[in-house]
């Protein structure tokens, strides 16, 4: 169980990475880190900043996950790339809905074209 | 269809259509060819039935009273159609039918990378076409196929759920064709096929299959809060309960909008290789048509809300979006050029798949022209939900994809079949289908124009000429189309094959094999050293290798 | 087009298991592996138009997210988050064992990637009794006494459509760790044939993914 990261062979086989326990455990350890660090930070007020700072740090420890434990790191260009892909897709979806919902409210102040009545 | 011994061409191997004759051996098959003529049946009922609806819809509109039928059933008639001409049949019609058959042989491979896969494909295309069956039989939908909110999830008293979940169903299926096409092309192309030797074929369905992926499954999700909304009445898109009925659309055209692309994008790939055959030349700019099947699956995520210019969306984001649906028009027009300019000094012959190419590539501009027109805020501010829009969507997925299969089913039915069609009747039916086609709807484009919104019963008087054309084109439409199905059954029923390896003289992987093929498609691995649509002499053709 | 010179190709051994469609096994490793990160793509668009709805629900009604996000059981969040974590541990150690050829870890972190498994549904019922038993069920059971209730029961049924779809996903990977777990004990998985364990790892990984945005997104902020 100790091998460091090597690749595996048997004849004809596959060839792909083989990590260390080592590194897996390691990864866990950060994965628990951070994790601490996001419930630490949620209770502070921070306003808009604790939004930003909880999507960080989850998008951190995805990319951990993907790169360690999903092995991209060792992958293919195609791999990366469907990964890449997935998320500008993602993004896509929500940012261009998000420019109609952040400017619907620029339109002038005129009678018939009231603004969208924040509800709480 | 019978398939004997007498199949094999060589003498020494059996055909796809001739190993194994049980039920089991079809509906258990995992051999590409058959998934591909089980989708092919299936697709034709539901093409059928989506025709019915149709001309329920054509029949009604016959005079200006809603006489023949009341209102919501009406609404039924037009939503159903809608609902089955586009999940049912259009998003599924060549990929799964003639993309199935190719795509493993165009690449030099036995199957597609997942054969299982492929055969839920199948399975779940039929699930979900049977719950828009039983839609169909308990009633039917009026919602319009576009299900929108909060109509579908809280007001209407129709088969919502069962036609969204036919829709949710059908749509995995796609997901999962979609992903069995991207994989084989990517890792079991035979050797010395480089992606610049791949048929443009396989690059229109490696495109569409990439918005398959990314697309559909916003749908799905979306139909599934929808459901989720009507049956528990719980709150994400009805005003009433705080939610936002224009969120729905959003999520809905994110999909709705690439599927269009879906269903034009594989026609386009077959009328790439039916222009080259029958030009006899290599196709103009095949760099940039392969490149613009990509850009247009990519660019087309970018418009959707060009849907949603009258749905309250802000008016800036519709800016945004009709300035990008102007962008998404250029990949299209840029093949249209290049097919045009293949068959410029190149030695056109008029069989039938050519005289399918040539009216796509005339109906599909129209109605690719007409939607730059209805891209433009302030000109669909008043053609929006009109005829002028069903006019446009028609041309291009009837003028454009559905003349696109036809095409591609005439011009492949030889090798999937073995056996030649009656060739005089088939042109006569491309002629009727082009006719029929444009006195259907092109008087829609003058009546939008005048006003006459879509999806209503009725309308004034002075508008009845125009209707009454629109249901005389529809009738010669629906013998056009009927046609095929006699004759392509007839040629099918032979005894023995006629057609020989390549009754066209066509170029491509598919056309060295027997017809029709056996079942492992290749007697042994290709070695591709040719460049592709290598008809023209000399400095075209570059033989690497030697 | 084609020259059709036979290939001289190595045939796989028995114990690679490689279909009939494929030459050999490494294009049958690098397809099946292609094939679920395409999958996994699509998971991500799913989830994602539900993320997309809160994104917008949110920026809506702020307040009312926030007096939404007090009434979820955070110490039972985070617990679940390191259930997670530690499941998606024991799941690349499963695959690395097989890589490896050794049955009897694969198989012990199977079990464990499991137990894990099912101590987040576990919880997940616990959490859901609890909506229950304070009448916070959308649709079923629905009753809110505080401010705004219509914007509040939105985010309660995003709470319920993101986690319930969350945790369909767990039972389904319950199921393929089973059925992981049931070929593994029959010896089919050496270090020339593992592909299933590693696509299910991928699968399993991709679901924690989502927890991991999902703890933050509905239980802190």
């Amino acid at each position: 169980m100790t091998h460091h990261d090597q690749h595996g062979h048997s004849q004809g086989g596959v060839h792909a990475h083989i990590s260390s326990t080592g590194m897996y455990v390691t990864i866990f350890f950060v994965l628990m880190i951070c994790t601490i660090l996001t419930y630490a930070v949620s209770t502070i007020d921070l306003g808009a900043f604790n939004f930003v700072v909880a999507i960080g740090i989850a998008v951190f420890k995805a990319s951990l996950v993907i790169l360690y434990f999903m092995h991209v790191k060792w992958s293919q260009i195609l791999t990366k790339l469907a990964v890449v892909v997935a998320v500008i897709f993602l993004l896509i979806l929500l940012l261009l809905t998000a420019t109609d919902y952040t400017s619907r409210n620029w339109l002038p102040d005129q009678p018939g074209w009231e603004k969208h009545q924040v509800l709480r | 269809m019978s398939a004997t011994h007498a199949d094999s061409q060589a003498g020494q191997f059996v055909s796809y259509l001739g190993n194994g004759h049980t039920w089991q051996s079809w509906l258990l098959t995992k051999d590409h060819k058959r998934i591909a003529i089980l989708y092919l049946i299936s697709i034709t009922v539901f093409f059928l039935l989506g025709g019915i609806f149709a001309a329920a819809v054509r029949l009604e509109l016959l005079t200006p009273q809603s006489d023949f039928m009341d209102a919501e059933t009406y609404n039924k008639m037009f939503t159903m159609h809608g609902v089955v001409m586009i999940f049912f049949f259009l998003i599924p019609s060549i990929p799964a039918t003639i993309g199935n058959f190719l795509i493993p042989i165009m690449v030099g491979a036995k199957d597609l990378a997942f054969p299982k896969i492929n055969l839920l494909s199948w399975y779940l295309y039929m699930i979900g076409g049977t719950c828009g069956l039983i839609a169909a039989v308990t009633g039917g939908v009026e919602t319009g196929w576009t299900f929108y909110t909060p109509y579908s999830s809280t007001y209407s008293n129709s088969a919502v759920i069962i036609t969204a979940m036919g829709a949710f169903v059908a749509g995995f299926s796609s997901i999962l064709t979609g992903l069995n096409f991207v994989v084989t092309i990517h890792k079991m192309r035979a050797p010395g096929l480089t992606w610049g030797r791949l048929p443009l074929f396989v690059w229109a369905h490696y495109a569409t299959s990439l918005i398959q992926l990314l697309g559909t499954p916003v749908v799905a999700i979306t139909l599934v809060l929808m459901m989720l909304e009507r049956a528990f009445r719980i709150g994400f898109f009805d005003p009433a309960l705080g939610g936002d009925p224009v969120l729905f659309q959003h999520l809905f055209l994110f999909y709705s909008h690439p599927a269009v692309y879906i269903m034009i994008l594989p026609g386009m790939g077959v009328i790439s290789e039916i222009v080259t055959c029958f030009s006899r030349k290599h196709v103009f700019g095949y760099k940039f048509i392969a490149g613009s099947s990509l850009g247009i699956a990519i660019i087309g995520f970018f418009v959707w809300g060009h849907h949603m210019f009258v749905s309250g969306q802000s008016v800036y984001a519709s800016l945004v979006f009709a300035f990008i649906t102007q962008a998404v028009a250029v990949p299209s027009a840029i093949k249209v050029f290049n097919w045009t300019a293949t068959m410029y000094k190149g030695s056109v012959s008029w069989d039938t798949p050519m005289l399918y190419a040539l009216g796509f590539i005339g109906l599909f501009t129209i109605g690719g022209v007409t939607g730059v027109v209805v891209a433009m805020v302030g000109v669909d501010m008043h053609l929006h939900d009109t005829y002028f829009i069903v006019a446009h969507f028609h041309y291009v997925m009837v003028g454009g994809m559905v003349l696109a299969y036809l095409g591609g089913l005439h011009f492949w039915w030889p090798k999937m079949t073995g056996r030649m069609y009656h060739e005089i009747w088939a042109r006569v039916s491309a002629v009727l289908v082009f006719l029929g086609f444009n006195f259907t709807f092109f008087p829609q484009f003058l009546l939008g124009y005048m006003g006459m919104p879509r999806r209503y019963a009725s309308y004034p008087e002075e508008w009845q000429v125009l209707h009454i054309l629109s249901t005389a084109g529809a009738t010669v439409l629906g013998i056009g189309f009927l046609l095929p199905a006699i004759y392509l059954t007839a040629s099918a029923l032979k005894k023995h094959p006629d057609a020989g390896m390549n009754p066209f003289g066509a170029k491509g992987l598919e056309w060295t094999i027997p017809s029709p093929p056996p079942t492992e498609n290749f007697l042994e691995m290709p070695v591709v050293r040719e460049e592709v649509y290598a008809y023209a002499e000399t400095e075209e053709k570059a033989l690497v290798g030697h | 087009m084609s020259d059709t010179n036979t290939m001289a190709v190595a045939h796989p051994l028995p114990e690679e298991h490689v279909a009939h469609q494929f030459h050999d096994a490494q294009q049958q490793y690098e397809s099946g592996n292609l094939g679920m990160w395409l999958f996994l793509l699509t998971e991500v668009m799913f989830f994602g138009g539900m993320f997309g709805a809160y994104a917008v629900y949110r920026a809506w009604s702020p307040e009312a997210f926030k007096l939404a996000a007090a009434t979820t059981n955070v110490p039972l969040g985070a617990f679940n988050t390191v259930v997670l974590i530690v499941s998606s541990l024991t799941m690349a150690l499963a695959v690395q064992s097989a890589q490896l050829g050794k049955q009897k870890r694969l198989q012990l972190m199977l079990v464990l990637t499991m137990i894990f498994g099912a101590a987040f549904l576990g919880v997940k019922a616990v959490e859901y009794s609890e909506k229950w038993h304070h009448h916070h069920v959308p649709g079923l059971n629905w009753q809110w006494e505080g401010e705004g209730p219509r914007e509040v029961q939105i985010l309660f049924c995003l709470y319920f459509a993101m986690t319930g779809m969350h945790a369909i996903h767990m039972v389904v990977g319950f199921g393929i760790m089973l059925w992981l777990l049931m070929t593994a004990r029959r010896g089919v998985y050496t270090a020339s044939y593992y592909n299933p364990v590693e696509i299910s790892g991928l699968y399993w990984h991709f679901v924690d993914i989502v927890w991991i945005f999902l703890f933050p997104l509905l239980y802190l902020i």
